[in-house]
């Protein structure tokens, strides 16, 4: 009897963590083939998981299909090179690098790279003038109308604006960076410095009083009071905004990569939409998903850094 | 022996929509070396606010505090406050919290070896050198209060300011706490202000209990001297004249002389405007 009982709770706590997402995910595939199968396109059929499933292993080929290339590449250039050397010693090599067509898993670490980029880059500026702006009323005051008014522009609007300055404004014989990229960066730090700024901010005025107390007892000078107290006080607010933030830097950085042809997943869906060959349906489909999985995994991660830093465990949770 | 605090004309004024209301009025007060005193007054009629202007987190409208014949303007470490509901921060464990006061207070007075020593003294002073590693949320009132009660001590202070400190606990827990108060003051002998509603913790550990007459401007109505020998055992006291003499006496000025309600309707009997009444004599 026992034993049967145990079992039970054994099963129902295993149902609630596995088997029944795992019920969901079949019942949504087995969905999405019958409705896909009944959708007509010019291009063909929509796409259903298992054309879906074929392309991933396209993309995977193709990508180690292009390493191949690009190492055949290096390794021709290198020894024409030491031939050359052999013959002239004064002889200057030159070095190209390889500009073939980039893969979707290039694109998908372009992409990454530049949603952390522009995301630390706010994080840079937003925590301290979030927590400058909870501390002071009359900065408060000051700067609220502005972030109200920015909060709701969509990036994208920012984006023609972002491109036309970072070309005339970033020039340089070597550049470090790609202009593509930093228009890409800026954007998405433009729409995530918001929801951090304003959760900062949010966490240093809602600090308990009685801390404030104690730091003015021990008379903690001011930069050691925002360093041990003020701080502290408000990680957890900071992370809440920081996974919004992350969120939403990731969706905006798709659609501003579509919307100007830099490189990343947002380029990659645009050009299979304008390649539009019978395999292009299922390739966009493909990314969709990935930019899903990688969109939850970041959140993920968010949490997991959230579950390490933060004092406060209990706002750690989905 | 010497005057060591003077609190010296208070008045406390509120400005309110409504207009100002005046919180106290001519709250005057000498304090001297070594003195344990009880402020005790009913709810909501300003002792916190004494306590508060005494630290310098309020700053009184008229009148001042001197410390050592010198006007205090500021809060600081020399008249340290414990708080009702301990405020230890939760992102630091029972030593970091008293670190941060330590490190802060002694910062070129002691060297490392010796502010972990006096940490770690503190800690046990208040029993909890086992918690030393424990984050306030791992750990019970009691002893969270106990580490805020460390972390007070471990300033040196001039003064010990106690805003209510066991008013959350329960009675057992209370009863640990005030034993350990008793065993403390034994040993280090601190002048101390306390806030309490509670008659028998006020007899018990104090010196003096100072009785606040009710608000609006309020001030002190009486004072009463506790002679009792230290130290004190509670048990023993219950059985003593001089004890139970003071105890109704503090009664008698909260019940009596200083009583709040007009009527204490029977709970059967109890009328919305009654407890209207109630709470506009409250503000």
């Amino acid at each position: 009897m026992n034993i049967k009982k145990l079992i039970m709770t054994y099963i129902s706590a295993k149902a609630q963590t596995f088997i029944l997402p795992l019920a969901g995910i079949c019942c949504f595939l087995l969905l999405w083939s019958l409705t896909a199968s009944s959708i007509d396109t010019s291009l063909g059929k929509f796409p259903g998981p298992s054309a879906v499933a074929t392309q991933v292993g396209n993309l995977i080929t193709e990508h180690n299909a292009e390493r191949v290339k690009k190492d055949a590449f290096y390794l021709r250039q290198d020894q024409r090179n030491q031939t050359r050397m052999a013959k002239d010693p004064s002889y200057q090599p030159k070095e190209r690098t390889y500009t073939g067509k980039e893969t979707f898993i290039d694109q998908i670490f372009t992409s990454l790279i530049t949603v952390l980029s522009g995301f630390l880059l706010a994080a840079v500026i937003a925590i301290p003038l979030g927590i400058a702006i909870g501390l002071s009323p009359t900065l408060n005051s000051a700067i609220n109308p502005i972030i109200q008014i920015f909060k709701p522009v969509s990036p994208l609007a920012w984006l023609p604006l972002v491109t036309m300055v970072v070309s005339s404004v970033y020039v340089s014989v070597d550049p470090m960076f790609a202009k593509s990229f930093i228009t890409s960066l800026i954007t998405v730090t433009l729409c995530s410095l918001w929801p951090m700024v304003i959760n900062t901010s949010f966490g240093v005025i809602s600090m308990n009083q009685d801390w404030v107390n104690v730091s003015q007892v021990l008379s903690l000078p001011k930069l050691v009071h925002i360093q041990k107290i003020v701080l502290p006080a408000s990680i957890p607010a900071i992370f809440t905004g920081m996974r919004m933030s992350l969120g939403i830097a990731w969706m905006v950085l798709i659609a501003a990569e579509m919307l100007a042809q830099n490189p990343g997943l947002g380029k990659f869906v645009w050009d299979e939409f304008q390649n539009g060959s019978s395999q292009s349906l299922s390739r966009i489909m493909t990314a969709v998903l990935a930019i899903g999985l990688i969109g939850y995994l970041l959140d993920r991660s968010m949490l997991q850094l959230q579950k390490m830093l933060s004092w406060d465990k209990s706002s750690a949770q989905l | 022996m010497s005057i060591i605090l003077d609190i010296s004309k208070v008045d406390m004024v509120f400005p309110t929509p409504k207009g100002d209301f005046t919180a106290l009025q001519g709250v005057d007060l000498q304090i001297k070396k070594g003195e344990f005193i009880s402020l005790i007054g009913h709810s909501g009629c300003g002792k916190s606010t004494v306590l508060n202007i005494v630290a310098c987190l309020h700053k009184a409208t008229k009148g001042g505090v001197l410390l050592h014949n010198k006007e205090v303007t500021e809060p600081g470490p020399e008249r340290a406050v414990v708080f009702q509901n301990h405020s230890l921060l939760p992102w630091l464990t029972a030593y970091q919290n008293i670190e941060l006061a330590v490190k802060q207070v002694f910062k070129n007075k002691m060297s490392k070896a010796e502010m972990k020593e006096w940490i770690e003294h503190n800690l046990r002073l208040v029993h909890m050198d086992h918690a030393r590693d424990k984050r306030p949320d791992e750990i019970s009132g009691g002893m969270k209060q106990r580490i805020g009660i460390a972390r007070a001590l471990s300033m040196k202070p001039e003064i010990l300011l106690m805003d209510e400190p066991f008013g959350a606990l329960d009675a057992l827990t209370r009863a640990h706490m005030q034993d350990s108060l008793m065993e403390i003051q034994q040993k280090l002998n601190n002048t101390v202000i306390m806030i309490t509603h509670d008659v028998d913790e006020a007899v018990l550990l104090s010196d003096r209990i100072v009785m606040m007459t009710n608000g609006p401007a309020a001030t002190i109505g009486e004072i009463l001297d506790v002679n009792l020998p230290h130290p004190r055992n509670r048990l023993a006291l219950a059985e003593d004249m001089e004890y139970n003499r003071l105890r109704s006496a503090v009664l008698t000025f909260l019940y009596e002389k200083q009583r709040k309600v007009e009527v204490i309707p029977p709970p059967e009997a109890s009328k919305p405007d009654e407890t209207e009444q109630v709470k506009s004599s409250v503000a």
